[in-house]
């Protein structure tokens, strides 16, 4: 009796096991430690169970620094996640590596892509017709100051410059220096490794009148006239005006929040970071105009499948990315993080709101560059900074050898 | 079997342990490596073909890789000497004091002890610019002019070798300080009734004593300048190595080449290089000393 009361138990036992292990699946998902995205995921993650059940999502991050090296190192071998949520600037990279799989073309082809996003989320997702991944939100850049310290400098706390000209002249007089002229009060953040590099590649380079590049990014064109003209005068700002050097106060976003930095340009991305700092009273508004000509630098994150998800996980991992990515999440995604919906309807209802706004109406012309090598590419644009500002180096012959090597990158990529 | 043979037999067996763990993660990877360093092994491509000594041609010709080569003799030929120079010197003074010996060593030691990464923090935020570093702000008060330290290519190099000097002191004072205390009292002692006065007895008899220590040190501060990587990547602007690469040592090249550019033939063999080159340096340094060591 006792003996088949055992059995019959072990056959039950081993049914429930069997029955639960073909109904739950479990995805793993990554990202990179951004405390405000983390927690929301976290709540994502339950809402998609919820509504999902027998799918199960693990969530790991890791810090921004070590992010591309752990993905590199775990998709080759097996032991990545299912969903990943990269940087746009790296998808050319890992999309040639063959990290990520084509999302399936019956839902994610050029007709939605067209339909549901920004027109430079739709050209920099796109591979060849081939797509393989999908953003929730998006960020520009803005001009941010500090109210306290315009009214100390006698300017209207709620009138910022609208024009590079104006801008000059404000960061002027918002710069303080000691009694051995050191600056102790930046009157605009000149932070090329920050946000200094994409202002200058798609923004001052285009108000200066010179195109960057070519229209697939193959071809590096800002060493003309224009171009030199528009380096000049963002070195001149550091070496001549003075009212900012790369790495004050350790960097832009620090400086800024201590109050030694009186304007930066910055991101979408940084609202929350900012409205969490006490009595930091901050404006936000569009990028200054030049000559009458607006630009902006957009970016995204974006999230792919990589290549190893197969049978019941690809499934589960298609929903999940559809769910990241549904109107539901871009709006709490604005919210809770202060990035921009990727979908441009849903912006409607923001268009008022004084501290989303500005970003907003960058969204309108705002160009992503096509990188690929986000990292090198960007480093290329500091070193050439630091050639003029730290060797006195000149400005057209730096931009020069900086447009040789940005070209190398791009060729070597592309060979 | 005797007694004598078990007993070999059971220590070559606790021994032959490390010497498996010393097979299976160092010695396996390094052959490996070394292997993989004529291949184009990188994260981002998917197959890997042989391609001889290609490798080294790209990281020869790459001016980055030569300045950091550079930026690391730089390192090893002036901070090796200066931590040799200063800890002896300290170690000699802490020698001749009657009273306090202990606690002195303790603050000589305490940044030895100290983890790097929070070393090399504190001592970025103090080589600041003004308004917000000490040391400038120090340098201000007595009328000095501020200085650039790490924002400058020409001073950042510089102020990192410092805080390894610095680092580096309390470890190589107290093997000096130890050291001096296996110095028999009877040799200085004769010297001195032999009419040697204190120079005398310092380079003849003092310091020839020392030269198995000093050696020691010096191989050991030699590589240990030659690898430097934890400082550099920690003080540096974004862990680049800059400005403009000035401070980059090699180790940092070989750790942006392999988890920046995932390129790990090219990682693999900058590393080979880095290896051959502390390989020399070490076996210059024994054969110099071996000489001089005739006593």
């Amino acid at each position: 009796m006792k003996a088949r009361k055992g059995l019959i138990f072990t056959v039950l036992i081993f049914l429930a096991v069997v029955a639960a292990g073909a109904q739950t699946v479990t995805i793993t998902y990554w990202q990179y430690f951004y405390e405000s995205k983390v927690k929301l995921v976290d709540e994502l993650i339950k809402k998609f169970e919820a509504a999902n059940p027998g799918i199960k999502v693990e969530q790991v991050t890791f810090p921004y620094e070590s992010f591309n090296q752990k993905v590199a190192a775990s998709i080759p071998a097996g032991e990545g996640p299912d969903v990943i949520t990269l940087f746009y600037g790296w998808l050319p990279m890992y999309v040639k590596g063959g990290y990520l799989q084509e999302l399936p073309p019956a839902e994610f082809n050029k007709a939605y892509f067209d339909k549901t996003y920004y027109p430079f989320v739709a050209e920099s997702v796109d591979f060849g017709g081939k797509y393989y991944s999908a953003p929730t939100a998006v960020r520009t850049l803005a001009l941010i100051w500090n109210k306290k310290l315009f009214k100390e400098a006698g300017y209207d706390p709620n009138t910022p410059p609208r024009t590079l000209e104006e801008l000059v002249a404000y960061a002027k007089k918002l710069s303080k220096f000691d009694a051995q002229g050191n600056l102790v009060q930046s009157g605009l953040l000149m932070q090329p490794s920050g946000q200094g590099h994409s202002w200058l590649r798609e923004v001052l380079f285009r108000q200066f009148g010179n195109l960057p590049y070519s229209a697939d990014y193959r071809k590096v064109s800002y060493t003309d006239a224009n171009g030199v003209a528009a380096f000049k005068w963002y070195t001149d700002l550091i070496t001549k005006d003075k009212v900012g050097y790369p790495n004050f106060a350790t960097d832009d976003v620090t400086a800024f929040k201590a109050g030694k930095g009186a304007m930066n340009i910055d991101g979408s991305f940084r609202i929350a970071t900012l409205n969490a700092v006490k009595d930091l009273e901050w404006g936000v508004a569009e990028l200054p105009s030049y000559k009458g000509i607006k630009s902006n630098y957009a970016s995204y994150w974006t999230h792919g499948i990589v290549s190893g998800t197969k049978g019941k996980k690809l499934e589960a991992s298609i929903k999940f990315l559809k769910y990241l990515t549904s109107p539901e999440v871009q709006e709490l995604w604005l919210e809770r993080v202060g990035e921009l919906p990727a979908t441009p309807a849903l912006s409607e209802k923001y268009k008022n709101d004084p501290v989303v706004q500005p970003f907003l109406k960058g969204l309108a012309y705002a160009k992503a560059s096509l990188f690929v090598d986000e990292a090198g590419q960007r480093t290329v644009f500091v070193d050439m900074i630091d050639e003029v500002v730290l060797k006195k180096a000149d400005p057209a012959a730096v931009l020069k050898a900086a447009a040789a090597k940005e070209q190398a990158i791009i060729d070597n990529f592309w060979k | 079997m005797t007694l004598a043979t078990k007993r070999a037999i059971t220590a070559y067996t606790f021994l032959a342990l490390p010497l498996v763990f010393f097979i299976c993660v160092r010695l396996g990877p390094m052959l490996y490596m070394l292997v993989m360093s004529f291949s184009d092994w990188g994260l981002l491509r998917k197959q890997t073909r042989f391609i001889g000594l290609g490798n080294y041609v790209t990281i020869f010709s790459d001016p980055v890789f030569l300045q950091s080569l550079g930026n690391t003799m730089r390192y090893a030929i002036f901070g090796a000497p200066a931590v040799i120079a200063i800890s002896l010197s300290i170690a000699l003074l802490l020698d001749l004091i009657p009273k306090g010996k202990a606690l002195f060593r303790l603050i000589y030691v305490l940044p030895y002890i100290t983890p790097i990464v929070a070393v090399s923090w504190v001592w970025r935020w103090m080589y600041l610019q003004p308004p917000l570093g000490v040391i400038n702000e120090l340098l201000m008060a007595i009328g000095l002019p501020a200085q650039d330290f790490l924002i400058s290519p020409d001073q950042a190099l510089q102020s990192i070798m410092a805080v390894n000097v610095w680092a580096e002191l309390g470890y190589c004072t107290t093997i000096f300080l130890a050291g001096l205390q296996t110095i028999p009292k009877e040799i200085s002692e004769a010297a001195r009734i032999d009419g040697a006065n204190g120079r005398q007895l310092l380079f003849k008899v003092t310091l020839p004593l020392l030269l198995p220590i000093t050696l020691f040190l010096t191989v050991m501060e030699g590589i240990q300048f030659l690898r430097i990587f934890t400082q550099v990547y920690n003080m540096s602007f974004q862990a680049m190595g800059g400005p403009l690469n000035s401070t980059k040592s090699a180790a940092l090249y070989i750790y942006q080449k392999a988890f920046t550019n995932f390129e790990m033939a090219q990682a693999a063999s900058a590393s080979l290089v880095l290896f051959v080159i502390i390989m020399t340096v070490t076996a210059i340094q024994l054969k110099f000393f071996d000489k001089k060591m005739n006593y």
